[in-house]
């Protein structure tokens, strides 16, 4: 098994923690894993992507062109991404602030509403964690214990105090992703 | 029979007057007779002599004139690049907190190319001691304008003298470094006198002490000649020296247990 | 005992890497994209852990002059800095490979010339591998091409450096600096001792003691013959290096028509690369060396017996590309292909590279 992922949004949706959650619980399931983030200015605020790659074999290149997964939060990344998703590959979008859907056929295509729930909740900041929750429900590559402990390994022990709530933003992505196609 | 006098007859320990420190190596002195380097250099040799702290003591070279330094002074040695002696004795101290290091410098290395280094040094409080021979040239190169080179100064590279418009003005980096709180102890002397040898000597000494404190950076600055450089006697350098130097250098301590004192 | 597994950034995994490695200073200066370095050493207090000193220097001429005083007290000491900083450090550099000075360097270079781009390149290959400051010298140079050898060679550069006296460059680039994989952390090597260091390196500048001469720390000899004899010393040093200290991987070369030949982050495009190739039934292998210098003449000229073509994948203009040349010695026919400027080319268009190149003309 190999899934290569990117995530990619905006500055501040917590992309590249999502994508270091994800690593780290690849991890906790003995599996090889890399993260790569874009960086320099353009992080300052404007977008942010970051490549995941889970496998059970050594992993070639972590910077890739094209994706068997593309997580997508904002409409620049929509542009940019959803050429690149191999096909028969998947495309796991927020709604919220996309003003041109995929239109692509070839790949399977999915929506969480992710920031809606997250206000509804009152928990702006695990938006990523609903996100997390509605791809390990439409990949469960990694087993939920092992994102928890993935979860735990990647914060920082002064936020340990969050991870109920970051468990509960997961368990409800798990419920609320929907299929487009 | 007429008795002769011997060399082995006169050299016996109780007609012995004056004995050179064994800190001092043998090697013949590479230095122009009548510079003060050699004065200088006898002094901080016998100065760790007396406090018997050679086997904890790390001298740093610079580039310039004192270059070979380690050729003279019997103790473990590292020779830098130029200016760039203050980070060697950083780096140096952080990693032996409990040696005494020190550095040797002339102006062109602390003051011009090392000014970055000497400055950080001391604002970091290192604990470590300078030793700054200021003669206001840059002799090793053949006489060339030097930061701290006089105005109206003649060097091979102000062949008219120095002019402040076009050369800007002599930097006094002493008194610079004793404003930053991370000098402890700024001192100014010479060793053109076997009085200031002697005033000299006791503020190496103290430099050294204090660097025991870990209170910060001490530093002696010994204003010098440079017969050669400045084309004079050995003589008359030391006499253009007491007039020219001395007025815009003056001698003495600048800062004492990290206050200013006042001249 | 199972190790302990980390995610990190090659960045990060490099200053845990010197932690663990009992490194008692590092000297550094920040700069993009290699302030990890120095932010994971701070936050982490080592001199709590190890005694570790850590000092952000006022300049990278100051940090690798600082490298040259407690290499020369014979400490283990290190710096990192990237592409521009590396250029500020050469005369430094220079002075360590004359005084024969053990240390590291970390360059996560990034694309130059100048103050370039903050992104990721291998345009500094020719400075690291052919001398990069003034003087007959070389450096030990080690490409690493993951976030765990970013960790190991921190162990692997201090065992040469000490063993040949002489400074190691570690080439990474920003993709492996910024990126995470995971890592395996050995237990803690203690730091040497002070009186461990006057046995094991009699040479360093510890304090004169009545038992032994002075130690003089220095690259300057002024007598011409006697300077003579100090590089052929030092150039019999770096021939002793080339017989015992070449690394390389090779990667499906057993059945390959064609070689890359890359290191660090080209060489891991390059393994996706292959996998594309050989879905197209082109068999093609991956050279990756792995000491830079040391080069791997006569490994490669080997591996590439009986190839038809050798693609050198680097992200420059080609500068691997002219010891490959020398070591397959016309033997085999040789292109490259790369990106500069921070552009990382992807899978596809080395694999099209190779294609265009040996294949379609």
């Amino acid at each position: 098994m190999t899934e290569e992922i990117i995530i990619a949004g905006f500055g501040g949706q917590g992309v590249l923690s999502m994508g270091k959650i994800l690593a780290y619980s690849g991890i906790m399931q003995d599996q090889e894993v890399s993260w790569m983030p874009s960086y320099g200015p353009e992080m300052r605020g404007g977008t942010a992507n970051v490549t995941v790659i889970l496998s059970d074999e050594r992993i070639s290149s972590p910077i890739l062109t094209q994706y068997d997964t593309a997580i997508i939060l904002n409409q620049q990344s929509m542009d940019k991404f959803e050429p690149m998703v191999k096909p028969g590959g998947l495309l796991l979008y927020d709604p919220n602030g996309i003003t041109r859907h995929p239109e692509r056929k070839d790949i399977r295509i999915v929506r969480i509403e992710a920031s809606k729930e997250a206000a509804a909740l009152g928990l702006r900041k695990i938006f990523n964690m609903i996100v997390l929750g509605g791809y390990l429900k439409v990949k469960p590559l990694v087993e939920f214990e092992n994102v928890i402990l993935g979860l735990k390994k990647s914060l920082p022990p002064r936020y340990h105090h969050m991870i109920p709530d970051n468990e509960k933003a997961i368990k409800r992505g798990l419920e609320i992703v929907e299929e487009v196609q | 029979m007429e008795e002769t006098i011997t060399k082995s007859d006169i050299i016996k320990p109780e007609n012995l007057v004056y004995k050179k420190t064994d800190l001092m190596t043998d090697n013949v002195l590479s230095y122009c007779p009548g510079c003060g380097h050699g004065t200088t250099h006898r002094i901080i040799m016998e100065t760790i002599e007396e406090m018997g702290v050679q086997k904890d003591t790390i001298g740093i070279a610079p580039v310039g004139c004192s270059v070979l330094a380690y050729e003279f002074m019997n103790i473990d040695m590292q020779q830098a690049a130029h200016g760039r002696a203050p980070a060697l004795a950083t780096a140096i101290k952080r990693l032996l907190p409990y040696k005494t290091v020190f550095t040797y410098q002339g102006d062109g290395d602390l003051a011009a190319i090392g000014t970055a280094e000497t400055i950080h040094a001391a604002n970091r409080g290192e604990n470590i001691t300078i030793i700054f021979i200021n003669n206001g040239i840059y002799g090793m190169t053949g006489g060339q304008m030097a930061p701290t080179t006089l105005e109206g100064m003649k060097s091979s590279t102000t062949p008219y003298g120095r002019d402040w418009e076009m050369m800007g003005h002599p930097l006094k980096i002493t008194e610079l470094l004793a404003q930053l709180p991370g000098t402890y102890f700024v001192s100014r002397q010479a060793v053109h006198t076997p009085a200031n040898v002697r005033k000299t000597k006791k503020a190496i000494r103290n430099a050294f002490e204090l660097q025991k404190l870990n209170r910060g950076m001490t530093f002696v600055e010994v204003v010098s000649n440079c017969n050669s450089g400045w084309k004079m006697t050995p003589v008359q350098a030391n006499q253009w020296m007491v007039e020219n130097m001395f007025p815009f250098y003056p001698l003495g301590d600048i800062k004492v247990d990290g206050e200013l004192v006042k001249k | 005992m199972k190790k302990e597994l980390r995610l990190m950034k090659g960045n990060e995994a490099f200053a845990e890497g010197a932690i663990r490695a009992g490194v008692d200073g590092y000297f550094g200066y920040p700069i993009t994209p290699q302030s990890e370095v120095m932010e994971y050493l701070t936050a982490e207090k080592p001199h709590e852990r190890t005694g570790m000193v850590v000092l952000q220097a006022e300049s990278e001429v100051a940090s690798i002059n600082m490298l040259y005083g407690g290499a020369g007290c014979g400490k283990k000491v290190m710096t990192s800095s990237s592409s521009p900083g590396i250029s500020l450090m050469q005369e430094g550099i220079s002075y360590m490979a004359g005084a024969e000075l053990p240390c590291i360097v970390l360059n996560v270079v990034r694309g130059g010339p100048g103050l370039g781009t903050i992104q990721p390149a291998q345009s500094d290959y020719f400075q690291a591998t052919k001398g990069g400051g003034h003087g007959d010298y070389r450096l030990i140079t080690l490409a690493p091409s993951s976030v765990q050898e970013m960790y190991d060679f921190v162990k692997l550069g201090y065992d040469l450096a000490f063993k040949y006296r002489t400074p190691v460059m570690v080439l990474s680039d920003g993709a492996i600096g910024q990126m995470m994989e995971k890592v395996e952390i050995d237990e803690q090597i203690p730091r040497t001792q002070d009186e461990e260091i006057r046995s094991k390196y009699p040479w360093a500048t510890m304090g004169k003691t009545p038992d032994r001469e002075r130690n003089i720390i220095t690259s300057l000899d002024l007598d011409p013959a006697r300077h003579e004899r100090h590089n052929l010393k030092l150039q019999a040093k770096y021939r002793e290096i080339e017989k015992a200290e070449i690394r390389f991987e090779t990667i499906q070369c057993e059945d390959a028509d064609f070689l890359f030949v890359a290191y660090g982050t080209s060489s891991r495009i390059c393994q996706k690369s292959i996998q594309l190739c050989r879905e197209k039934g082109i068999k093609v292998g991956l050279f990756r060396p792995i000491t830079l210098f040391p080069f791997p003449k006569n490994d490669l000229k080997q591996v590439a017996r009986g190839c038809k073509g050798i693609l050198s994948v680097e992200m420059s203009a080609g500068q691997m590309i002219e010891d490959i040349r020398l070591a397959i010695e016309g033997s085999v026919r040789s292109e490259h292909y790369g990106r500069m400027g921070g552009i990382i080319p992807s899978p596809i268009e080395v694999a099209e590279a190779l294609e265009q190149k040996f294949i379609k003309s």
